[in-house]
């Protein structure tokens, strides 16, 4: 019992030790952290947004959409090839996960399958005999594109959220489908869920000038165009007219460099610059089309259909169309940022106000601090002088677990503050153990160095059976549980290794070293 | 020197064993009783598994809830519940999930914005579609299992299957109960409620482990002595120790009951119950119920296995106290001195 050797007694001194400093910095403040020299540790334990405020949105990418839009574009590039070489077919269109088409004369099946594998790579054929042709997209390949609309809308998500100037946001992808938005310190997320919801895809196209958008709504519409409402409403909500705007796409969005909110005229406008494929195409369209009017189309909606006046082979140009200088600025940063491959719905949001956060850590503060004393005065009475160490090792174990946080960088949430106090009830139970033990060693008639080694060892095995069971608990709630519950399984399971550590080790280390001076007759237990 | 108080005394022999019955069908009837509950009544899901929205507002003077309530009520989104609590100021307000997915959730926030206007501060808003409330139940579902899973198999390893499955089945006395309370009291069932239950269900087996630590250790030791005196014993012994660590975690939770904020009152409530209702199930339920497990098959199959010494087994090991006898020559508190001859003990030379 007595032997405790030099080494282990270092060790256990200097996990302390480790333990005082990483909590330390949790004392000051952020500037005063900031203005102490670089060598020493500044990392803080990371509240939760729960305790410090801000927005927790869960978004969900519309893959649907994207497998849509996918096949969408074979139907486009299955018409043309046929037109092209001039193979009749009826009935194209997609089904599900797949396109099909059937050809009128059967003899030109293989002709048009040679002509598919060009016009639809990556897609699986099979031919029927009375001429139809299925094109699908087989399940690897929607899951590479579901995969890669998701990595990209991640990054798009990024892209305009560092644009508003949010500090430190947090962007992971959650499951298959999922994006877990975290923005510390962001009272009212309306504004940016606002700017994440919208794909922000926008195309320049020719106005079709041949039919009239009344007549085009009465259903009068050549399938080369369609009718598009334009972005701004009139008095009564409804769109203030309507455009029938052709299908091809002049250029689009992807060739745009820049985008700024300026001013023309004292009124807001979007200046934008195109690549130099973008600005060769657009110089090419307006150089041939002089005195028509094109369409500037974002998410459907028609933005302004100027008409040409000359040529605009700059590749750069301005977007007017009744902003408001807020409005210019979301635009001209959605442009910059670039569009998302599909919708995002927000799907949970959790905002906590800082007043409120503040209210909680102090709250919870004073919780574990009335816990705490309760808890030493209890000890004292209880266990009198072995009650008094087993509260100096239940205040290292606080500062260890406040200093493990820190280190590892784990989020404290305010269930999180509920575990602490929770952890400082049972972190005791390893002392009550031991202690419970050597009474009923020395009431068997052992000697106090007998009875100590023997309640230290024999408890020992228990408290590592109990702990161990609690271990698994918290671990499968960390596995499984989300945002707070997380932070709660995380102050769970740093709680009972250090009350373990503590418990078995430092009150030991504590009694040995008081025993080696006192040499008591008998225990005071 | 001052050695402190003796809670219990170290002679206590209460009899836990004889009153084990009726308490078994008591437990048996809260277990059926929280099921019965939970199938009438149900629980009170809050917006995690339920979906909704909920909005903590603070109002700059006193709020007028009836003024709230009738303006909000006018917007059309379903009933609408108004809470007070903490201030006079706080306002709790909560509407049912939208018609209309995911994007009318989102609408239906910036109208309640609209509605109260400037002078309220919004200090918590959380909303969550339909989708992500169903994931989250199952979610819950399968941590709680997976729990006593891992729980029931760490303690079939440890110790014999006999252990672990009157563990598991007390634990789940406990936590069916712990469901069975927040639907008698109406208490939110949300994402913490169920961290509470895996707490719960831990600290259960926390203090179950340990008397069965003793109880197995115990079997070794008397190995002619009764089942049922061995458990009666064992819990004696340990009895010292389930009061004090029971009653300190009771302060330490209590404290967040009652000072930690509104925010986790319910969580501390349900904590409360549960390390009540973990103790007794230890005392009450893991530890008789093992009469009616073969203990003295296992043990037969031990000492076999054993190079013990076969002839003494009935005689405690050197030091012990005879069998469930108090030992009426040692001093309550006061120890033997060292080395000391008067008792009949000898220290475990070293």
């Amino acid at each position: 019992m007595l032997n405790f050797q030099p080494w282990k007694i270092s060790l256990i001194v200097l996990t302390l030790l480790i333990g005082v400093i990483a909590a330390a910095p949790n004392l000051f403040s952020r500037a005063q952290l900031d203005a102490a020299p670089g060598w020493l540790p500044k990392d803080q334990i990371t509240l939760g947004l729960d305790l410090q405020g801000g927005s927790h949105l869960l978004l969900e990418v519309d893959v649907k959409a994207v497998i849509e839009e996918q096949l969408n574009g074979v139907v486009d590039s299955v018409r043309t090839a046929f037109r092209k070489a001039n193979i009749g077919y009826s009935d194209l269109g997609v089904k599900g996960n797949s396109v099909t088409a059937k050809l009128r004369d059967t003899t030109q099946i293989d002709q048009a399958r040679t002509l598919l594998k060009d016009a639809a790579p990556g897609l699986d054929q099979s031919v029927a005999n009375d001429g139809s042709i299925t094109l699908t997209l087989n399940d690897q390949a929607i899951l590479d594109r579901q995969r890669n609309a998701v990595s990209q809308s991640i990054e798009i998500v990024r892209r305009r959220i560092d644009e508003t100037g949010t500090k430190e946001p947090t962007i992971q992808r959650q499951g298959a489908d999922r994006i877990l938005v975290q923005l510390p310190g962001v009272k009212d997320p309306e504004h940016i869920k606002a700017l994440i919801g919208k794909t922000a895809k926008m195309t320049f196209r020719f106005v079709d000038t041949t039919v009239s958008a009344d007549q085009a709504r009465a259903g009068n519409l050549p399938p080369t165009s369609e009718v598009l409402p334009s972005a701004q409403n009139g008095g009564d909500g409804q769109p203030m007219a309507y455009y029938v705007v052709q299908k091809r796409v002049m250029v689009s969005g992807e060739n745009l460099i820049d985008a700024q909110a300026t001013f023309q005229d004292a009124q807001p406008v979007v200046s934008f610059r195109f690549d130099s494929l973008g600005a060769k195409r657009f110089g090419d369209a307006t150089r041939e089309n002089v005195g028509k009017l094109f369409a500037i189309v974002l998410d459907g909606k028609v933005i302004s259909a100027p008409v040409i006046r000359d040529a605009i082979t700059s590749g750069s140009g301005v977007i007017s169309g009744s902003f408001t200088t807020q409005t210019a600025n979301d635009l001209a940063l959605l442009l910059r940022a670039g569009a998302l491959p599909a919708p995002l719905t927000v799907i949970e949001e959790r905002t906590v106000g800082a007043d409120l956060g503040a209210d909680s850590i102090a709250a919870g503060k004073f919780a574990c601090l009335i816990g705490l004393v309760l808890i030493v005065l209890a000890m004292m009475l209880l266990y009198g002088l072995f009650g008094f160490f087993a509260n100096l090792a239940l205040v290292l174990n606080a500062i260890l677990l406040l200093g493990a946080l820190s280190l590892l960088g784990a989020t404290l949430t305010l269930p999180g503050i509920a575990g602490i106090a929770l952890t400082l009830g049972m972190a005791i139970d390893a002392n009550v153990l031991i202690f419970e033990r050597i009474r009923e060693e020395v009431r068997n008639g052992r000697s106090p160095i007998a009875s100590l080694d023997h309640g230290f060892n024999e408890a020992r095995r228990t408290i590592v059976d109990a702990n161990v069971t609690h271990l698994i608990s918290s671990l499968i709630l960390f596995m499984l549980g989300s945002g707070p519950v997380k932070g709660f399984a995380v102050t769970l399971s740093i709680g009972v290794l250090t009350s373990m550590f503590t418990a078995v080790m430092v009150t030991r280390l504590i009694v040995v070293l008081w025993y080696r001076q006192a040499r008591p007759a008998a225990l005071p237990v | 020197m001052f050695g402190g108080i003796h809670l219990i005394r170290h002679d206590t022999r209460i009899d836990f064993m004889r009153i084990h019955k009726p308490l078994m069908f008591f437990s048996i009837f809260m277990v059926v009783a929280s099921i019965a509950l939970v199938a009438v009544k149900g629980l009170n899901f809050g917006i995690d598994f339920r979906g909704g929205i909920l909005m903590e507002v603070r109002t700059s003077e006193a709020a007028d809830l009836g003024g709230m309530r009738e303006t909000l009520s006018n917007l059309g989104l379903g009933e609408v519940y108004l809470q007070q609590f903490g201030s006079p100021q706080d306002v709790l307000i909560r509407l049912r999930q939208q018609e209309g997915g995911d994007a009318a959730q989102g609408a239906a926030v910036q109208k309640v914005k609209d509605a109260l206007g400037t002078s309220v501060e919004y200090r918590r808003t959380e909303v969550v579609g339909p989708k992500v409330g169903a994931e989250l139940i199952w979610k819950a579902i399968y941590a709680t299992l997976l729990a006593l899973v891992g729980i029931a198999a760490y303690i079939w390893f440890r110790y014999e299957w006999h252990f672990g499955l009157n563990a598991i089945l007390a634990t789940f006395h406990d936590v069916i109960t712990t469901v069975g309370l927040f639907s008698l009291l109406g208490l939110q069932f949300d994402l913490a409620s169920v961290a509470a239950v895996l707490t719960i269900a831990g600290y259960s087996v926390n203090d179950t482990v340990v008397i069965y630590d003793r109880i197995r250790d115990e079997l070794r030791r008397y190995k002619k002595l009764p089942v049922s005196d061995i458990i009666n014993q064992s819990i004696n012994k340990t009895l010292a120790r389930t009061t004090v660590t029971s009653g300190l975690t009771l302060l330490s939770v209590l404290a967040i009951a009652l000072f930690g904020g509104e925010a986790l009152r319910g969580f501390a409530i349900a904590l409360v119950w549960g390390i009540v209702i973990g103790t007794y199930s230890t005392i009450f339920v893991a530890s008789p119920m093992l009469i009616y497990s073969n203990l003295r098959g296992l043990r037969a199959k031990a000492a076999a296995q054993s190079t013990g010494p076969a002839g003494q087994t009935n005689v405690p090991p050197a030091g012990a106290s005879p069998a469930g006898q108090p030992q009426t020559s040692a001093p309550k508190t006061a120890a033997p001195k060292a080395g000391a001859t008067t008792t009949p003990a000898t220290a475990k030379p070293k």
